[in-house]
């Protein structure tokens, strides 16, 4: 049992990979879905209107919080501390957050790892690159702070969650429901989802203890976080998907494109 | 002639199960250079098969239990023939060796309130065999194996080399032992993976390389068990006993045919499953013998009562000892109530919510889905006898585990005794740390007491040794034309497995003793392409030598003892008879006019006859009259108390 | 129910080798090991192949079988189509000794690295209390049959030997979570995991679960809880400011 750390003499290496399904189809379709995010996102940024329907209180949720000077009448629940900011839209002050919580993800980074860095592509095919350092030094090793942006996210899911309840919104003013209440009510429960069901989380509500015996609540919300968590993937695409679906749909109906299909009021 | 790699160590271990990795540990501890030889990887060893657990009467389920409840289980599932000093030492000791695995890291399944949680089994009378979920052969190899990582890293700190003192040797298979005017001076083998040669000059060696099932076509047991250590022993010298005694597990799997034989776990029984027949009958309260029938429950309503108020009720009779139950199926798949591919129908899927069977028997509901697309939780598995354990082997002192040859020592599976003719199931997790422990023990003392006065090995029985085990690149054979050994290998398992099986008859075995005769002479002849470099079929080759001869010893035995008792049983001689239970049958090789070398010994297997050693009286006292009546002889139990008034 | 199956198996050494053509018979419940065996016997007397229980709890027959790591027992030939040809090659990451076994010998050098178990002082064997709440995390990563297949698709070391002297592997490191969570271990082990064993390298994608036999969430219940505990004490200060040891 003597061990040597240099290794010749591997068998087969000159071929990338003998896979012979189609191992190739899901980081292809998880770079197309990421990408196409990304690209809506900034669009809509750079498109800085159409963000909030004052007659059923729906604000967008990539506007929210509208914090600046520059969001539009009624859109801003929480007052506007900061200056028109001119060309940066008011998603600017919550976005690095949001996309931080993302971007830091344990779901996320194996995605992007694997569809945009090809790190590994797949399992048992080989990467492109040369060497490899991992998570170990800057700028990856910041993947380490992915519990301050859980923090962060915290609130952020809470003004999403204020947001609903105001969209509950008829156009007489009293209390109404429209397809884009409900629309909104489904992001914000999904982004909750998403953010209770993170790996930080789980660690921080009991993961980090070593005797779960000494702590039976903590130990019973380590089990339901647990249970989501085994979803995470499910809820990091589900949310992604919603909420850009939401805003699109608020923007449409900012617009004037459609009208929103009023259920109540 | 060829290249030969030399070590020095003070003790050897071959095998690298949980009795070899104990005795090493405990060699090791003692302050003894010592080696382990494996011929699979390092952690692979045959016990990660065990399933059910380790017996061991702690009492954390039933405060009743103790070490005397236990002995008696062990000498009712052995019928009494079993070495009462070993199943005292074992009894006594066991639970110790299963909190020493704690220390080690080990964890098991827990109670309430945090200890160690204890499981029925077949032929236990409480709640005995710590485990976990169903793989807790695995827990005690992986715990087993981070303790000699963890005296390896001790002496690296101490001397900056991992294998200062404890080293392993993987992937290498031992085909001789160095004997000296008597006495153990080394052993010889080969690397596996490269083909050369190695002797290990050693004035002590621990057998611990299980058993010989590989020898059967439908068996539990991995390549390995192809009784290198019977063999060994027997051409250092040493006797095997209780070779006849051949447990056939009840439950193995039979279909699909690759994967017939692969144990499923007695536990499946201990948690609730039943057996039924083809027509839906709970068959076993039919097999209920005479010596059991004030333990076992002769109704169905009373063996469920059993599982949960054990104090009252009697125990169903799927968990009577495995030979009972092991008899009861083959006996109906010959009746023709057996199931569509010949066995009968093993059902937890009525009897536990399917959740429940998942926690419980994790590897069990994975094994049946991967390998026989059978949900558990939903549909019975079909079961049939398979070899399982040999509880024959090298005869030892129950103390020291020391064999008749100065310097030899076997524990496990190997050594025979412990058992009597049929093990419990859970018996042998446990008799593996007791005795590979005292294994270690009796190497370590043996080589203190001779101090400087170590054999050295003789060079020509060494050049013998490489010679032989060179046979099978040779141009021919001596006689006859150059054999397979993948056809022979598929012989002799037909062989054994239809003429010596479970149940056996005189001109079956007769015929069996003139095959194998005809198969030794093959085996001389077999020849080998390639060279030596991790040659599958040339390591075949020099274990079919071992298989061969062990098989004799089997057969030999089973032709003599004329009565069914345990793991033997005769279709000619039904009847357990009390003449019988005080002889054991000893198997030796008859020393050769030639002194040719041992290597190549295939042949002069003869069969004596031992007095089984009376047992203690305050172990005797340990049972009631009634019950030894129906095994001894009358004037064999003057000196039980209620005898002696 | 018999067919004759296409197969291509890796035959060599560390020096030279190549992928051989052979018709091979495959029956009703078969796996690949039951074929492997069968040109052994038929075919090709001397094609090594390590092998043990045949019943997925011993981890010996680890290889890739067209392009994927898995237990050669435990793939059965019905997940074939009868004409699809079936390629077994060695586990890529290990150096080649002949066919399909590999020089694992690197686990074994790192198993070693792993410091043992520690349990307190003042225990006595038999006074060991624990409570199945806090055991089950650990017995989920003891499930492990070191099959090797999880250290061999590790992009970090399979496609990068260099890292080889400063990685664990994802089997090492979920034996470091596996002690870290012991709820009698005393030994202090977040540093040594990010330092002497590599944990750092893990970029979380998750091939060392996709592949494991067992089924055990080596990424999710043990890398990760291990990457979350080490940054406690090592990048987050407000954890370190307030958390006590061992809970």
């Amino acid at each position: 049992m003597t061990a040597s750390t240099h290794h010749p003499g591997r068998a087969d290496t000159a071929i990338r990979t003998r896979r012979t399904d189609r191992w190739w189809l899901p980081p292809l379709l998880t770079f197309l879905g990421l990408t196409a995010f990304v690209v809506y996102g900034v669009v809509r940024v750079f498109m800085n209107k159409w963000y909030w329907v004052g007659e059923y209180q729906y604000l967008a949720p990539f506007f929210s919080p509208c914090v600046t000077g520059g969001c539009v009448p009624g859109a801003s629940h929480f007052g506007q501390w900061l200056p028109d900011l001119g060309i940066l839209a008011p998603p600017v002050v919550v976005l690095p957050f949001v996309l931080g919580f993302r971007l830091t993800c344990y779901y996320y980074r194996k995605a992007y790892y694997r569809s945009f860095w090809l790190s590994p592509p797949a399992c048992a095919v080989a990467e492109p690159h040369g060497s490899y350092t991992g998570e170990r030094r800057f700028p990856l090793i910041l993947q380490n702070s992915h519990r301050y942006f859980f923090y962060a996210a915290v609130p952020v899911a809470s003004v999403l969650t204020y947001d609903v309840v105001i969209a509950f919104h008829g156009a007489d003013g009293g209390f109404g429901v429209g397809l884009g209440t409900l629309i909104l009510l489904v992001n914000v429960v999904l982004i909750w989802a998403y953010t209770l069901s993170c790996h930080s989380c789980r660690h921080i509500v009991g993961g980090r203890l070593t005797h779960f015996s000494r702590h039976p609540v903590r130990y019973w919300m380590w089990t339901q976080v647990s249970r989501m968590n085994a979803r995470h993937m499910q809820l990091a695409w589900a949310s992604l998907f919603s909420v850009a679906f939401a805003d699109l749909y608020v923007a449409l109906v900012a617009s004037g494109a459609i009208t929103d299909l009023r259920l109540f009021n | 002639m060829t290249e030969i790699e030399r070590h020095a160590f003070d003790v050897v271990v071959i095998g690298a199960g949980g009795a070899g990795l104990r005795a090493a540990i405990e060699a090791r501890s003692r302050g003894m250079r010592t080696a382990v030889v494996c011929k699979s990887l390092f952690g692979k060893a045959h016990t990660v098969m065990a399933e059910g657990g380790i017996a061991a009467a702690m009492g954390n389920v039933n405060p009743n239990d103790g070490w005397q409840v236990h002995f008696r289980d062990t000498m009712r599932g052995g019928k009494f023939l079993n070495n009462w000093r070993m199943a005292e030492l074992h009894a006594k000791e066991a639970p110790e060796r299963v909190w020493e695995l704690e220390t080690y890291g080990a964890l098991f399944d827990r109670t309430k309130d945090g200890r160690i949680s204890q499981r029925n089994f077949g032929g236990h009378e409480y709640p005995r065999l710590a485990h976990v979920g169903d793989r807790t052969g695995l827990e005690l190899i992986r715990t087993l194996q981070q303790q000699i990582v963890a005296l390896q890293q001790r002496d690296f700190q101490e001397f900056g080399d991992y294998e200062a003192g404890l080293r392993v040797f993987g992937e290498c298979t031992v085909t001789d032992l160095l004997v000296e005017s008597g006495r153990v001076a080394g052993a010889f083998g080969y690397w596996r993976e490269s083909g050369r040669f190695l002797l290990f000059e050693a004035p002590s060696v621990v057998l611990a390389t299980g058993g010989i099932g590989k020898s059967y076509k439908v068996t539990s047991n991995s390549w390995e068990y192809t009784g290198d250590g019977h063999a060994l022993a027997l051409r250092a010298g040493a006797a095997l006993i209780n070779m006849e005694f051949v447990q056939f597990h009840p439950t193995g799997m039979v279909w699909p045919p690759s994967v017939k034989g692969i144990l499923v776990t007695e536990s499946v029984r201990g948690d609730g499953g039943v057996l039924r027949n083809s027509e839906g009958r709970r068959f076993m309260f039919d097999y209920i013998p005479e010596v059991f029938k004030e333990k076992y429950a002769d109704n169905e309503t009373e063996a469920d009562r059993w599982y949960d108020d054990p104090d009252h009720n009697r125990r169903p009779p799927e968990l009577l000892p495995r030979d009972e139950v092991a008899r009861a199926i083959n006996a109906e798949v010959k009746a023709g109530r057996g199931s569509p591919h010949g066995g009968v129908f093993l059902d937890i899927a009525s009897r536990l919510p399917g959740e429940e069977i998942q926690r419980r028997l994790p590897s069990m509901y994975h094994q049946f889905r991967e390998l026989a697309d059978v949900d558990i939780t939903r549909e019975p598995m079909e079961v049939g006898p398979t070899c399982h354990y040999v509880m024959g082997g090298v005869e030892v002192d129950p103390d020291s585990a020391a064999s008749g040859v100065p310097g030899l020592f076997a524990a496990g599976e190997v050594a025979g005794g412990m058992h009597g003719s049929n093990r419990l199931g859970g018996n042998s997790l446990s008799d593996l740390l007791v005795f590979g422990r005292r294994a270690g023990m009796g190497a370590a003392s043996y080589v203190e007491s001779i101090g400087q006065d170590r054999p050295t090995p003789v060079e020509s029985e060494v050049d013998n040794a490489a010679r032989w085990a060179l046979a099978p690149f040779g141009e021919r054979g001596p006689d006859g034309p150059p054999e397979n050994p993948y056809t022979l290998q598929m012989e002799l398992q037909q062989v054994m497995n239809d003429l010596v099986g479970i149940i056996r008859r005189s001109d079956e075995m007769e015929q069996a003793l003139k095959k194998l005769d005809d198969l030794g002479r093959r085996v001389r002849n077999v020849m080998v392409e390639g060279h030596r470099q991790y040659n599958p079929g040339w390591h075949l080759a020099l274990d079919l030598r071992n298989m061969v001869l062990v098989s004799e010893c089997v057969a030999r035995s089973a032709l003599e003892r004329t009565e069914s008792r345990g793991g033997h049983t005769r279709d000619d001689f039904p009847q357990m008879d009390p003449e019988w239970r005080h002889q054991l049958l000893a198997c030796e090789l008859e020393h050769s006019e030639s002194g040719e070398s041992r290597a190549d010994r295939m042949d002069g297997v003869r069969v004596l006859r031992r007095p089984q050693p009376a047992m203690r009286p305050d172990l005797l006292a340990l049972f009631e009259l009634a019950e030894l009546t129906k095994f001894y002889l009358a004037e064999e139990l003057a000196e039980h108390p209620s005898e002696k008034g | 129910m018999g067919y004759q199956a296409h197969f291509r198996v890796w035959r060599g050494d560390a020096d030279s080798g190549a992928l051989r053509d052979f018709r091979v018979e495959v029956n009703e419940g078969e796996v690949v090991l039951d074929v492997i065996h069968r040109l052994q016997a038929t075919q090709c007397p001397d094609l090594a192949v390590r092998w043990n229980c045949k019943a997925g709890k011993c981890g010996s027959c680890s290889a890739e079988i067209n392009g994927r790591p898995r237990l050669m027992c435990m793939t059965r030939m019905s997940t074939f189509a009868e004409d699809e040809t079936v390629t077994v090659t060695p586990m890529r990451t290990f150096p080649l000794v002949r066919d399909l076994v590999t020089d694992v010998s690197y686990n074994y050098a790192k198993a070693r690295e792993i410091p043992s178990f520690q349990p307190p002082a003042d225990l006595a064997p038999g006074e060991y209390r624990m409570q199945q709440v806090d055991v089950q995390r650990s017995q989920e990563f003891r499930k492990c049959i070191e099959c090797f297949l999880c250290q061999n698709t590790c992009h970090v070391v399979r496609d990068h030997e260099d890292n080889e002297q400063a990685f664990a592997g994802p089997r090492y490191l979920m034996r470091v979570a596996e002690l870290e969570m012991h709820p009698l271990d005393t030994a202090d082990r977040h540093q040594d995991a990010q330092t002497q064993h590599g944990l750092g390298f893990c970029n979380i994608t998750k091939c060392c679960t996709e592949v494991c036999p067992e089924h055990i969430k080596i990424t999710d219940n043990a890398l990760i809880p291990l990457k979350e505990r080490v940054a406690d004490r090592r990048y987050d200060p407000l954890a370190r400011l307030f958390r006590r040891r061992k809970e």
